[in-house]
């Protein structure tokens, strides 16, 4: 009996479910809530014995040496109990706990449970409306939440920026397109980020500009326009506070902009060392961070180094010298800890790369990171997007119209060489054409989008049915 | 006064640009160069003596017999890519080859006659075609190993494709192996669709390939 399974924004930042799976008895849970309150920096949460969880099995409160408190209520059915304890954050997760009674989760050949519970993708909408590629798209992160409806952003080639919302409200499930952003971009939109409170949308483009669109109430109205790169402006991406912005294209350049107020913003850097067109520019979910990758087949990480004010220096590139990609590297992606990241390249794999998360939250250096391992095989034609969700699986979107899931494998055996992961499913023919980006939803269900060459976006659900 | 080479003649012209006929072309093929691909202009070598290769033969195509059905969706194959591609290519490197020579004082006529085909720049058997999976390769072959026109011929190829065949179809667009002296860096631009996609934005660019596959140009 195993804990096989964890999954939840804030606790897994910690590595809370590594902890948990030496949890060997517990009992015949098969799912329990977990609320936190009380700690200062929440991805400190630890659970360090196994017999506070053998309480678990009914409610009760542990107090982890942390600081932090726990609260575990034993079954799914209890989430509408969560408000009976306002003290409590709004963080709870759904543990999955494996246990011969129960025959769902008793395969003995060690199976992840994301395994046993993901056996088939389910396409719930096909959304039409761009004419032309949709090269990105980016959820609302406080949408699916406390009663506000999922939406995202979708931009292309047809140059402008589609704001979509599902209505739960109709008898069918059905997403529709709220808003339409154009007559600013003059060439293909590439690529679009939600600031954190999802206020303001940041839109990179071909025109070498990048737009700031603020949401008021359901309407969009581009509050700035950033210039300053050469030309195409390929990625955008805030970081974790909302306060800083990087964008990056194929000049070769990453720049960061600092949000001042009067939606004004000021370029505070241009880091320059990627020696080719960069592709994807993307901040470390918690530590003040900026992961870049390239058409020069590497990735690098950039780092404020204190001292004088925004001395930003590339302070690792993750190349082919240390088992990094050999060819184009076009997206990644964190794991929700922070500690994990993946990375998809036209070399046709994926890699994994991690770093120690004990040392990065002990202290305000900089940690390396180093090469896991290589999913290598599993891809026909050039990986174009990967997206790491909340409870750990990863999918991918690739010029072979495919989308792929993975999952960590649940192998004892192989912590000796590092974690190893393997294919969990296989949308064929998910388009009909390239697949662009996919994106997991910020809600708790398995929502994944993904955008296509083809001008459509689907949306799917990750379904235990087969 | 001393005879310049052949490369720093073709250089001052891209500095001054001036020139007669091809201004344009060379306009465009600088804006693709410089701003679009990131490839450095080459100014290398001119062919001034290409092989040329007799036509191939035409197989026959088969015929499908009375019985078959009429409707039924007749693959693509090699042959159909191959007529799709030298209908208009031989035109399109005549066009580049023409600019190329034009600078070789050792060749009198500018008018270049010879086809792709000839030249063997792209021969049937260079295309892979597996109809089911939707995969189309073409490997073409740039005459001389610093062909600085491979990028332009590699996009007109794939624009062509793209504007003839059903959007299923994923190309792949290479020069041949060993035939070109960047040969990774220009297989890496043909196949970056992101890339080809920002240069078909570039109005010059965009002309300079309509206007290559511009079937009444001669």
């Amino acid at each position: 009996m195993r804990l096989v399974y964890g999954s939840d924004r804030l606790i897994s930042k910690g590595g809370l479910p590594q902890k948990l799976s030496r949890v060997t008895s517990l009992g015949k849970i098969k799912c329990c809530l977990l609320l936190i309150r009380g700690a200062h920096r929440t991805h400190n949460a630890r659970v360090q014995t196994p017999t506070q969880l053998v309480n678990a099995s009914t409610e009760s409160i542990h107090s982890p040496p942390t600081g932090c408190q726990i609260l575990v209520l034993p079954t799914r059915q209890h989430r509408s109990s969560v408000t009976q304890y306002p003290s409590f954050s709004l963080f709870f997760t759904t543990l999955l706990f494996n246990s011969p009674a129960n025959p769902l989760f008793s395969q003995s050949s060690q199976p992840h449970l994301a395994m046993e519970l993901a056996k088939g993708l389910r396409e719930i909408q096909k959304l039409e409306g761009h004419t032309d590629k949709v090269w990105s798209l980016a959820w609302n992160p406080v949408t699916g939440v406390a009663g506000i409806p999922l939406s995202f952003a979708s931009c292309s080639g047809d140059k402008t920026v589609r704001i979509w919302e599902h209505n739960p409200s109709s008898s069918t499930s059905s997403w529709d397109c709220k808003a339409v952003l154009d007559e600013t971009h003059t060439r293909t939109v590439r690529s679009c980020a939600w600031s954190p409170s999802g206020k303001f949308l940041a839109t990179a483009s071909f025109d070498a500009t990048t737009a700031i669109w603020e949401n008021v109430g359901g309407d969009y109205e581009c509050v700035s326009t950033l210039e300053g790169h050469e030309n195409e402006v390929k990625s955008v991406s805030w970081n974790p506070s909302g306060s800083l912005l990087a964008t990056c294209g194929r000049d070769k350049t990453v720049w960061i902009w600092e949000v001042q107020p009067g939606n004004e913003f000021d370029c505070v850097a241009v880091l320059q060392g990627h020696t080719q067109d960069v592709k994807m520019v993307q901040w470390h979910p918690s530590r003040n961070l900026i992961f870049s990758c390239s058409y020069d087949n590497t990735v690098k990480i950039w780092a404020d180094e204190g001292g004088d004010d925004d001395d930003w220096a590339c302070v690792q590139t993750l190349g082919e010298t240390n088992n990094g990609h050999s060819s184009t590297v076009w997206a990644l992606s964190f794991n929700d800890g922070g500690d994990k990241m993946v990375t998809c390249s036209d070399d046709l794999t994926l890699k994994i790369w991690g770093t120690d998360n004990e040392k990065m939250q002990s202290t305000d250096d900089f940690v390396p990171w180093r090469h896991l391992c290589t999913l290598s095989g599993y891809h026909d034609r050039t990986i174009f997007s990967v997206h790491w969700s909340r409870d750990n699986i990863i999918a991918s979107g690739a010029a072979d119209d495919t989308i792929r899931f993975f999952v960590e494998n649940d192998d004892k055996d192989g912590l000796v060489d590092g974690p190893s992961y393997k294919l969990l499913l296989k949308k064929e023919k998910a388009h009909d054409m390239d697949i662009n980006s996919v994106q997991w939803s910020p809600g708790e269900d398995r929502i994944l989008a993904s955008a296509a060459d083809d001008g459509t976006i689907k949306i799917w659900e990750l379904t235990s049915a087969g | 006064m001393e005879t310049k080479s052949k490369t720093e003649k073709l250089a001052m012209f891209f500095v001054s640009g001036k020139g007669p006929v091809v201004t344009h072309l060379f306009c465009s093929l600088k804006c693709f160069e410089e701003s679009t691909f990131s490839g450095k202009m080459v100014s290398g070598l001119i062919n001034a003596n290409p092989v040329v290769y007799e036509k191939k033969e035409r197989r026959v195509r088969s015929v499908p017999s009375a019985a078959a059905d009429e409707y039924a969706v007749e693959p693509i194959d090699q042959q159909e890519i191959f007529d799709i591609l030298s209908l208009f290519i031989g035109l399109t490197y005549d066009l580049g080859l023409k600019v190329v020579l034009y600078f070789d004082l050792d060749i009198k006529d500018p008018e270049h006659p010879y086809s792709l085909e000839e030249l063997k720049v792209i021969s049937e058997d260079a295309i892979d075609v597996d109809d089911s999976r939707g995969s189309v390769r073409v490997t073409f072959t740039p005459t001389v190993e610093h062909c600085s026109m491979a990028t332009v011929i590699g996009l007109c190829l794939r624009v062509k494709l793209l504007r003839s065949l059903p959007s299923r179809y994923k190309v792949d667009i290479r020069v041949a192996p060993g035939s070109h002296a960047t040969e990774a860096a220009v297989n890496k631009q043909l196949n970056d669709k992101e890339r080809v996609a920002a240069a078909l934005e570039n109005p010059g660019l965009l002309d300079m390939v309509d206007e290559c596959l511009s079937p009444s140009y001669e």
